[in-house]
């Protein structure tokens, strides 16, 4: 240890190549990382080339790893018809409300909570933080069945609202901008009350720029969260009109005698792009959002 | 914890706060009362009169034999999960972590299975360990190895751990690879120019650094096993063969939905809030020490 604390330059030099730093070494990671990689990817690559095949092919079990000529008539019958009766376009329309409207209703409803409970002074006020931290500790599988007694009470039962509201309070959302607001500098609200700007004038003209980038992080997490659920849709949205495709797509396989394999292959294609390609798209936010709600 | 600059308005923080308690009330609260109370209640068997039963619901559930088993499998599947993620997940993350060529490019490639939903990482494996369509299923039966997850209870449970936890890795992964870049260079550099050995720097120095990662990820993990792999056991198994795959929650989900037993199902939710609570209280125990880490 105290060779390095005598001689800094020596840790600088170390710093560009490490000790162990042998060909050999890297070479071995590289080749563990790369079976890694295809280990991910191969039931990707499998239903990707599987979606560019006729049913027949893969009904005989030939899992065809190159692409095939059936790829436009698959996706056109799947994306028009679907297998169940519900075109896959709107399963993939009714994820893309549900989970837009999750992500976006659980952001508008968190950063307002936690502005008011940082920045202003009111009885309650811990009792309000308590409330919102303790729903993280009731998902919505351990309260299903009584929340879809209340939900098909107000009439919700196969709607939006009722898809979507049950689930759009979010103790984590309300943590992490609580936390990010604590370290906004006093001089900055003691600068918009010398102005005359209330609160909302504050709120929209300080607050919200400043959490830009907390809310575009937010908003990739919670979309691929919204995207992906599948207990209460699977209870609470049982109509055509607002099938989910992750529910429909499961739908798919239920009778196996006659599944059209390659349809549910193109299903599967076009149930896991989207939330893929936000999750890549918005890599940077995404793994910064992740690592600091820590949920 | 407190801001010392705050507004004076006396209406305005209970407007900004109406929805969000609104919702939590109404959807969280409310129904969370309900699965507690409900637990002690017994309907009969036409649904018209219901009593007040006390514990018996709890006494029935943990005296059923089948409950127990689910229990059982419950503890092997999270801890199958939880093991295979994160061993996994720590392998490729601190190969990731090396400064290798092509390190950025391994990170998205390994990233995006975070995006993929339980039930379609089940319908992936479908593709692979089906015994007619599946490419591994089918080319072990053509071996002569008899597998049909639909079939073989040990078999089912191996399929079930094996799509949740691929789906999973990369949550962990992510975690990790944040947890190594924290680690200050200068003590692995300090170690290695002491004589210590890769394999033995990284026992000694990056695994103990690393713990506080690792113990939040067994805590998230096990939420995870626990909680969001319902889809992966309804999409794969429906919790067969013979109840061989199911979990406590896929079979409160079955007294509660198919069964129509409010007062058992209720009992296994409050069972499952315990779980929960616990749970989250250990997270957030450390969180705190994390904080000063």
């Amino acid at each position: 240890m105290s060779t390095t604390e005598a001689t800094p330059g020596l840790a600088l030099a170390e710093e560009a190549a490490p000790p162990e730093r042998r060909a050999g070494a890297d070479w071995v990671a590289h080749a563990v990382l790369i079976l890694g990689v295809v280990l991910f990817a191969l039931p990707l690559w499998i239903v990707l080339m599987g979606s560019t095949h006729d049913a027949a092919t893969i009904g005989r079990g030939e899992t065809p790893l190159l692409p095939g000529s059936e790829a436009a008539a698959n996706y056109a019958a799947a994306w028009s018809r679907g297998t169940t009766g519900v075109p896959v376009g709107r399963m993939l329309w009714n994820s893309t409300v549900m989970a837009f409207c999750i992500a976006a209703g659980k952001i508008a409803i968190s950063i307002l909570s936690a502005y008011a409970v940082v920045f202003f002074r009111f009885p309650g006020r811990r009792l309000a933080f308590w409330a919102i931290f303790l729903t993280l500790m009731l998902p919505v599988e351990v309260r299903i069945f009584p929340t879809f007694k209340v939900v098909s009470d107000l009439g919700l039962v196969n709607t939006f609202p009722g898809l979507i509201i049950p689930i759009v309070a979010s103790a984590t959302a309300t943590l992490l901008f609580r936390q990010f607001f604590l370290t906004i500098p006093d001089e900055f609200v003691e600068a918009a009350k010398m102005d005359g700007a209330g609160p909302l004038r504050f709120f929209r003209d300080v607050v919200l720029p400043l959490s830009r980038t907390n809310i575009a992080a937010l908003f990739v997490i919670l979309f691929v969260y919204g995207w992906n659920q599948y207990l209460w849709p699977l209870l609470v949205a049982t109509s055509d009109e607002v099938e989910t495709v992750v529910i429909g797509m499961v739908k798919m396989i239920g009778s196996e005698s006659n599944t059209d394999w390659s349809l549910v292959m193109t299903t599967c294609v076009l149930a896991l792009l989207p939330p893929v390609a936000v999750v890549l798209l918005m890599q940077r936010w995404f793994v910064k959002g992740l690592t600091e709600t820590e949920k | 914890m407190n801001r010392k600059v705050v507004f004076e308005q006396k209406l305005l923080p209970y407007l900004l706060l109406a929805p969000q308690l609104v919702v939590t009330v109404v959807f969280f609260f409310w129904p969370a009362g309900q699965a507690v109370w409900f637990a002690f209640l017994r309907q009969d068997a036409f649904g018209i009169r219901t009593t007040f039963v006390g514990l018996e619901n709890f006494q029935d559930l943990f005296a059923d034999p089948l409950y127990l088993e689910t229990v059982r499998n419950t503890v092997v599947f999270c801890t199958g999960v939880t093991l295979i993620a994160l061993s996994l997940a720590l392998v490729l993350a601190v190969l990731a972590d090396r400064q290798i060529r092509g390190a950025g490019l391994y990170r998205t490639l390994l990233i995006w299975p975070y995006a993929i939903a339980p039930a379609i990482a089940a319908v992936l494996w479908i593709f692979l360990f089906h015994p007619q369509v599946g490419l591994f299923g089918r080319a072990l039966n053509d071996a002569g190895i008899p597998f049909d997850y639909k079939l073989n209870g040990n078999q089912a449970m191996l399929v079930v751990i094996l799509a949740a936890a691929w789906k999973q890795v990369s949550y962990n992964f992510i975690f990790f690879l944040a947890g190594l870049q924290s680690i200050p260079k200068s003590v692995l550099e300090a170690a290695a120019i002491d004589g210590a050995r890769p394999v033995r720097r990284f026992w000694t120095i990056t695994f103990p650094l690393l713990s506080p990662t690792t113990f939040f990820l067994v805590v998230v993990n096990l939420v995870y096993a626990f909680f969001e792999t319902f889809g992966v056991i309804d999409a794969l198994t429906r919790g067969g063969p013979a109840k061989a795959t199911e979990t406590l929650i896929y079979r409160a989900y079955v007294d509660g939905r198919i069964n129509l037993d409010l007062g058992m199902s209720s009992a296994q939710s409050v069972v499952l809030m315990i779980v929960v609570i616990a749970l989250t209280m250990i997270q957030f125990r450390f969180i705190e020490r994390r904080v000063h880490y």
